[in-house]
């Protein structure tokens, strides 16, 4: 006996009514998530299934929705940084980069030299983290419970170094207007030189262990593909159309602060398929470790942060801007309106992670629910960056 | 009335299968989570007694003491009776082992087969298990098991049969007697070929990784245990490591010469030789990603099955060759 005798007429919320309208005859209407292991957070995906086949799925977005831009406009310049760095708890400083740079950007302020180079080096530390995280999760959700053990040894070192720069080990919020919060000193160099030799010699064993394992390799290996024209379509970057093989890299694309002294190779894959993309990701641990002994080697000393730098009080010239920086995730950008006032006028938060989640409906269609888990999965996404 | 001495010692058997049962989960659990750890760079369970050697018992307790839910929709008959019946086939399974030649709960000439019958209702528990919960992950879970567990049954039972067509019996204790005490007098040098089928297939029959798709937590969530709360759960839990311990006992006495090896023969051996082979098993689950279902179906039918047909047919005509 049912305790509520209603319940046959009202099933499913508003978005599953209406999917449920386009349902054909004698599938399955499944919903996965919000609280599914493998959406890694509160996404969620309604899906028809012929058996375990998914004949059509459509994200719902929303369950993280924080009104990240909506603050931006009651807060000041310099009290929005805090939630930059939690819009993408993954990979929080290419955001936290890319609003101070929308902002030194209107107002013109040149950044100090050593700024520059602390920017640079926890940046792509956050990177090598962002990219851990993900390579361990991608590989739970391929059913393998141990590789996220041994990412998250290296990804603890590196939080471990982090946490002097920037005063935290998750939502990292210290790159002020004009310069960054906190100076690095000689042990966050020593301990940076120790880790990338050693990081370097992990990467032949997850290779051997992890990517070249047959299981994997047939789990990942021509599913999920995704051409470059479909990439495009959907406005998909990062690593996601690196891995359909188009070199497009906003650090070379349209470059910003120091990276131009770099030497360092964009990956790309061409197979369009989840192992490329999963191979991008590998390959730019060797490109972003390149450009932090290049920046370990090079950075002089200085002062951190511009003089007279905004106080909260500050207020910036009238105008409006665009400003992206390349996140773990793909083109991270900001654009900016402001009215000449403490508060900016209108802030639109550019996610990566939204554009690439689009494509997933398009690329999962058709394919086992197994192989849904893996396509999602190889997209790299972080939820809340998706909601803002 | 005279109680006739056979069924006093079935139910003293089955009373000390059950403790051992209990036990053998314990123990297996404890040694599993441990070895996870030290797989994964960690100690594993430290916290209660000496390294954690408490914490399995700790864990049954906190099991007991949940609460008992059942979701609303679903079919209370099915719901309760697939716990248990997950767990009664696996005592019986128990009871015709032979440890050593005393340790033999019930010897029977049919013993392989009454094996191969009762592991089979196994499958008919998860089908329940799904289908009873009113779950839709838990129904998934529930297909995909059945058509692995039935799948691979095939393979495993023509793997098994080599070995009773070799010895000539299907009477476990006589299988072992027809082995020697040293690794080259074992069955596995003859058939090496059926232990290696044999133990892939265990390893789809018992669901463990990487062929765990029924309850793929990645995927299903949870699969067909996905409803159950407490000792339901803690029931299919225990079936789940009886199951291993059962297959991998079989193994020792088809493949590994039983209780008997180097110096002194006796259940000991028996002990070491299935919990090598339950380590395999739990090494093999921290290794590996999971495998696709299809994949996985295709392994059993390309594979496993000629495999094991072109093994049986060669083992048939070389016995009637030499014999």
């Amino acid at each position: 006996m049912t305790r509520y005798p209603n319940m046959e007429q009202v099933t499913g919320d508003f978005y599953t009514q209406n999917f449920e309208k386009g349902a054909r005859e004698g599938s399955l209407i499944l919903n996965m998530g919000p609280q599914h292991p493998s959406t890694h957070g509160v996404l969620r995906i309604i899906l028809e299934l012929d058996g375990e086949y998914i004949l059509r799925c459509d994200p719902v977005l929303g369950y993280l929705h924080r009104m990240h831009e909506k603050m931006g406009e009651s807060k000041t310049y310099r009290g929005f940084i805090p939630n930059m760095g939690r819009v993408d708890y993954g990979c929080p400083l290419p955001w936290n980069w890319a609003f101070v740079g929308a902002v030194e950007k209107l107002a013109g302020i040149e950044v100090p030299e050593r700024a520059e180079y602390i920017r640079v080096i926890t940046t792509e530390m956050n990177r090598i983290t962002s990219h851990l995280l993900w390579w361990g999760a991608y590989i739970l959700d391929l059913g393998a419970f141990t590789p996220i053990m041994y990412a998250f040894d290296e990804r603890e070192w590196l939080l471990d170094l982090l946490q002097t720069p920037t005063g935290s080990r998750l939502t990292y919020s210290s790159f002020r207007v004009g310069g960054v919060g906190h100076d690095i000193d000689d042990k966050f160099i020593e301990g940076l030189k120790a880790f990338i030799p050693y990081f370097r010699s992990r990467l032949p064993m997850y290779k051997d262990l992890v990517t070249d394992n047959i299981i994997l390799r047939k789990r990942v290996e021509d599913i999920g593909p995704m051409p470059l024209d479909m990439c495009r379509r959907y406005g998909a970057t990062g690593p996601v159309i690196r891995g359909s093989g188009l070199a497009y890299d906003i650090r070379r694309a349209e470059p910003y602060g120091i990276y131009d002294r770099f030497d360092f190779e964009i990956p790309t894959q061409d197979t369009c398929c989840c192992m490329g993309r999963y191979k991008v990701r590998l390959a730019e641990f060797e490109q972003s470790l390149r450009i932090l002994e290049q920046a370990v080697d090079q950075i002089p000393d200085g002062p951190i942060i511009m003089d007279k730098a905004p106080k909260p009080s500050w207020k910036p010239p009238k105008g409006e801007v665009y400003f992206a920086v390349e996140g773990a995730r793909g083109k991270t950008s900001v654009y900016l309106v402001s009215d000449g006032t403490k508060s900016p006028y209108r802030v639109k938060l550019r996610a990566p992670g939204f554009s690439n989640l689009s494509l997933f409906a398009e690329a999962a269609q058709g394919t086992l629910l197994a192989d849904a888990v893996a396509i999602l999965g190889s997209l790299d996404l972080i939820i809340p960056e998706i909601d803002r | 009335m005279k109680i006739p001495i056979e069924l006093i010692r079935i139910v003293v058997a089955l009373v000390a299968v059950m403790a051992w049962v209990g036990l053998n989960a314990l123990l297996l659990v404890y040694c599993e989570r441990k070895y996870a750890g030290h797989i994964q760079r960690r100690p594993g369970p430290f916290e209660v007694g000496p390294h954690g050697i408490i914490q399995p018992l700790i864990d049954g307790l906190k099991l007991m003491a949940k609460q008992l839910l059942m979701p609303d929709g679903a079919d209370a008959i099915l719901f309760w009776l697939a716990p248990i019946l997950s767990m009664i086939p696996v005592l019986l399974l128990f009871l015709c082992i032979p440890y050593s030649p005393l340790l033999t709960g019930w010897e029977v000439n049919l013993g392989l087969l009454l094996i191969l019958a009762f592991a089979g209702l196994n499958v008919l528990a998860l089908l329940l298990a799904g289908w009873g919960s009113n779950n839709k992950w838990g129904l998934l879970g529930a297909a995909r098991a059945v058509s692995q567990s039935v799948a691979y049954e095939i393979p495993l039972l023509l793997a098994v049969l080599a070995i009773a067509f070799q010895t000539g019996t299907l009477n476990l204790t006589e299988i072992v007697n027809g082995q020697g005490s040293w690794p080259w007098q074992w069955n596995i040098i003859v058939q090496p070929l059926a232990f290696l089928i044999y133990f892939t297939s265990i390893l789809g029959e018992t669901n463990r990784a990487p062929f765990d798709l029924p309850e793929a937590e990645s995927e299903l969530t949870a699969g067909f245990h996905t409803e159950y709360s407490s000792m339901g759960f803690g029931l299919f839990f225990m079936a789940e490591y009886a199951n291993m311990v059962v297959v991998c006992s079989v193994a020792t006495v088809l493949f590994l010469g039983g209780w008997k090896g180097p110096f002194f023969d006796g259940w000991w051996w028996f002990l070491a030789k299935t919990y090598v082979l339950l380590f395999v098993m739990i090494w093999l689950r921290w290794t590996y990603p999971r495998v696709r279902f299809d994949q996985l179906l295709n392994i059993n039918w390309k594979w496993l099955l000629p495999l094991a047909v072109a093994n049986l047919l060669g083992t048939a005509f070389l016995m009637k060759v030499f014999a």
